[in-house]
């Protein structure tokens, strides 16, 4: 574990503490956010017939880090209708939400941040803050556009927090275990131990369960992408209707706050729906460092094959969002409750009973 | 007439607001609704149409267009301008497919004075015409796809467009703001070079439009969105005005192409489509599929097209070239004459309307004789379809408003004049 080394190399405990808290921050989401919007404007710039970032660096790869020099340099403009602390405290809440995610995700079997039993709770739990802070950003912009674009939000996360919520459960059923390292743990060896061909060991369920494992995981992705405001789920900053939704008054590195936590969210949800169902940071054909005998190389590649899980399911929610139209506010209502919902309890009822069996 | 000073518009717009029915009590009937100004700089307005919204909720009760952002007064500046003058203002129009508008000026200059253009210039100016209907209908189909957030949509229309554009480029030098026509003609002939593009370009429009329609219309959410939004009946839309793609969509079947044929339309075989439904995702289709006739058009005429001169013999009338007027003395006098008097058509009235992508545009131009209209009256489409839209979009969302205003494709510089 982390923890422990840094335990040992700093001998106490709140440094190892303050040490680890900072090191998702630097040595992944921020990485991650840079490689994330350099990869969205290639996705939908090589969907589109274009040819995206093309000047700085290699393919434009410099480009995010140009936008953020830029964005460094921007006033950071406050009006004076702004409802003043809020409208400050809201970017940093949303920020933190999303940032608290990556506290409990497993990147390999020797890096969690916390490795705590209720990682799954505490994920759920713990993304709910994203929803305070963006209604705050929408109350304290005064401004019509972000205010309708917060309620939507809230609406909308709130919503499709219960389908998300059950999916988990029906999981958390059949594993028995809340803990995002002990359920990665349990879906190691070959990829049909994952979650998602029916769970570990051999037996007629897992047969039995492959099909409600699929639609499980397809009303956990829906709901996800719904739980960050992904297309078709991203009423809240519809641009050709609320202009930029709750952050339309946000200028400079409050935007970029918010932009931040957009991009740590979408990697944050990949990584539960690939801990859940893809078998966590569990190579699909076994390690190489058990191949070679070199013990710590294992680490590593489990961190690789995270890392690539996760970037998957971010590309698939690029690919949505640049080939579906967004659903109306009603219409999103409708498929939450009128589908995922009832689907997903049926799902839950039917899991139950084959577990029984 | 009434005459409404700069600080009352204000409290007039919120008169009409509110003087329309609502649950919410009267006194204090704003206390439970919002006024949502939407524009003029949004980003689904269509330029700078500016839309008072009174809503309920997300439910707009009362809606309130309130246009003129883009005013220029062209109406005002044709009486001061002479005819030829006014050719680059029609550009400026409906700036979406600027080479209809310039048709449609010339022709309605031509009846007034009395001129009869050669053939191939007519038939260029249907083949302008109906390459100008499929770049407007592309931008009109990309932007409605874009408005409910099919982004990729509207790129791939408008490489589509780019196309168009470019034949534009051969053909007159310009892109955008064309200014092809003359009075009595076109500027110059179409070059091969512009026949072959066109030529390549009808042979592959088609599967490139039907890969943008597998992309939006096989999707439910796209449908939904659209199905049974902005219903207006037949009725409602010939009482509005609404011309264009907007009125086929309410099932009434008038093309002035067909009803009132000018040009060469009488010998070109084409379907008007017609949808019945009259929702926004009838007014899509019959863009789209009034994409396709215009192909089917501009393929016949390619084949019908005669050689011979562009312009009309009429020397006090149509311009000179510009090689003779260097090198002849009665081409000399009359460019000069032509430039700085006008053309002098003899007095009289009259209203030309041609079918234009966005719907019937007229021009009534009175002359008194002079060289400048005595009067000039543009009868632009996208301003009447507007009129329906607070009758559309009551009961609606405000996710359908912007549908709707993509869907009657509005296009500020021709609503504003």
């Amino acid at each position: 574990m982390i923890y422990d080394y840094l335990y040992k190399l700093t001998g106490s405990e709140i440094w190892a503490g303050v040490i680890q808290s900072f090191f998702p921050l630097f040595l992944f989401i921020l990485p991650f956010a840079l490689f994330a919007v350099w990869l969205e404007r290639k996705v939908s710039a090589h969907m589109q017939d274009r040819l995206g970032p093309m000047r700085v660096g290699y393919h434009g790869a410099l480009q995010t880090i140009a936008d953020i020099l830029k964005l460094l340099q921007k006033e950071d403009i406050v009006a004076t209708e702004n409802d003043k602390p809020l409208f400050n405290l809201a970017p940093v809440i949303v920020f933190a939400g999303s940032y608290a995610v990556f506290a409990a995700i497993p990147f390999s079997g020797a890096f969690i941040g916390s490795n705590i039993d209720l990682g799954l709770f505490f994920i759920i739990a713990v993304s709910g803050l994203v929803v305070a802070g963006i209604l705050m950003a929408g109350w304290a912009s005064n401004n019509k556009y972000s205010l309708l674009g917060a309620m939507r939000s809230a609406a909308q996360i709130i919503s499709y927090e219960i389908p998300t919520i059950i999916v988990v459960l029906t999981i958390v059923m059949i594993t028995g275990t809340l803990s995002l390292y002990k359920l990665s743990e349990l879906q190691s060896g070959y990829f049909w131990n994952w979650m998602i061909f029916g769970g570990p060991g051999p037996g007629l369920h897992k047969f039995l369960f492959i099909p409600f494992m699929f639609i499980g995981f397809i009303i956990l992705y829906i709901s996800t992408l719904a739980e960050v405001n992904r297309t078709p789920f991203d009423i809240p900053e519809a641009e050709s209707e609320l202009v930029a939704g709750y952050h339309t008054e946000y200028s400079g590195m409050k935007f970029a706050m918010f932009f931040l936590a957009e991009y740590a969210n979408m990697f944050a949800v990949s990584a539960i729906v690939a801990a859940v169902f893809f078998g966590g940071y569990q190579s699909p054909f076994g390690y190489l460092g058990n191949a070679f005998n070199l013990p710590w190389l294992i680490p590593i590649e489990q961190f690789f094959w995270f890392t690539a899980k996760g970037l998957f399911f971010v590309f698939v929610q690029m690919w949505l969002r640049w080939t579906l139209p967004r659903l109306r506010v009603d219409q999103l209502m409708a498929v939450c409750w009128k589908y995922l919902i009832p689907i997903s309890f049926v799902n839950l009822i039917i899991v139950g009973l084959i577990s029984v069996l | 007439m009434e005459r409404v000073t700069k600080e009352e518009v204000p409290s007039k717009i919120l008169q009409a607001l509110l003087s329309t029915d609502s649950d919410i009590s009267v006194d204090g009937a704003l206390e439970n609704e919002m006024i949502l100004n939407m524009g003029p700089q949004h980003p689904a307005t269509h330029g700078v149409l500016r839309l008072l919204l009174r809503l309920d909720g997300e439910t707009v009760i009362a809606c309130v267009p309130e246009l003129g952002y883009l005013h220029r007064g062209y109406e005002k500046m044709a009486e001061n301008m002479t005819y030829y003058e006014f050719i680059p203002h029609t550009d400026r129009l409906d700036y979406l497919s600027p080479m209809a508008n310039n048709v449609a000026w010339a022709m309605a200059v031509e009846k007034l004075a009395g001129i009869e253009s050669p053939a191939r210039a007519q038939y260029i100016r249907m083949m302008i015409t109906e390459l100008a209907r499929i770049a407007s209908h592309l931008v009109a189909i990309g932007a409605l796809a874009m408005d409910v957030g099919a982004l990729t949509v509207f790129l791939w229309t408008l490489r589509e467009r780019e196309k168009i554009l470019d034949i534009w480029d051969i053909l007159c030098g310009a892109r955008f703001t064309n200014s092809y026509t003359r009075i009595g003609g076109v500027a110059n002939d179409a070059q091969p070079e512009a026949l072959a593009k066109v030529k390549w370009f009808i042979d592959q429009y088609e599967p490139n439009l039907d890969e943008c329609e597998k992309l939006i219309n096989t999707n439910r959410i796209f449908i939904e969105r659209l199905d049974g939004v902005g219903v207006i009946s037949a009725q409602d839309a010939i009482e509005i005005g609404f011309t264009g793609p907007n009125l086929r969509g309410s099932g009434v079947e008038f093309d002035l192409r067909r009803a009132t044929p000018y040009l060469f339309y009488n010998e070109i075989d084409f379907n008007i489509p017609v949808y019945k439904e009259g929702d926004c995702l009838a007014r899509y289709f019959v863009r789209a599929d009034e994409t396709r006739e215009s192909i089917k058009i501009i393929r016949q005429v390619l084949d019908k097209m005669p050689q011979g001169e562009v312009l009309a013999n009429s020397p006090k009338k149509v311009l000179p070239k510009k090689t003779e007027i260097y090198s002849k003395m009665e081409e000399l006098i009359h460019d000069f004459m032509i430039v700085n008097f006008g053309i002098n058509p003899p007095v009289g009235e009259v209203y030309s309307a041609v079918e234009n992508p966005k719907g019937e545009l007229g021009f009534y131009l009175v002359s008194n004789g002079e060289g400048r209209p005595w009067k000039c009256k543009i009868r632009s489409p996208s301003m009447v379809n507007l009129q329906a839209l607070p009758m559309l979009v009551k009961g609606h969302m405000v996710s359908d408003v912007v549908a709707i205003i993509g869907s009657i494709d509005p296009v500020m510089g021709e609503a504003d004049k």
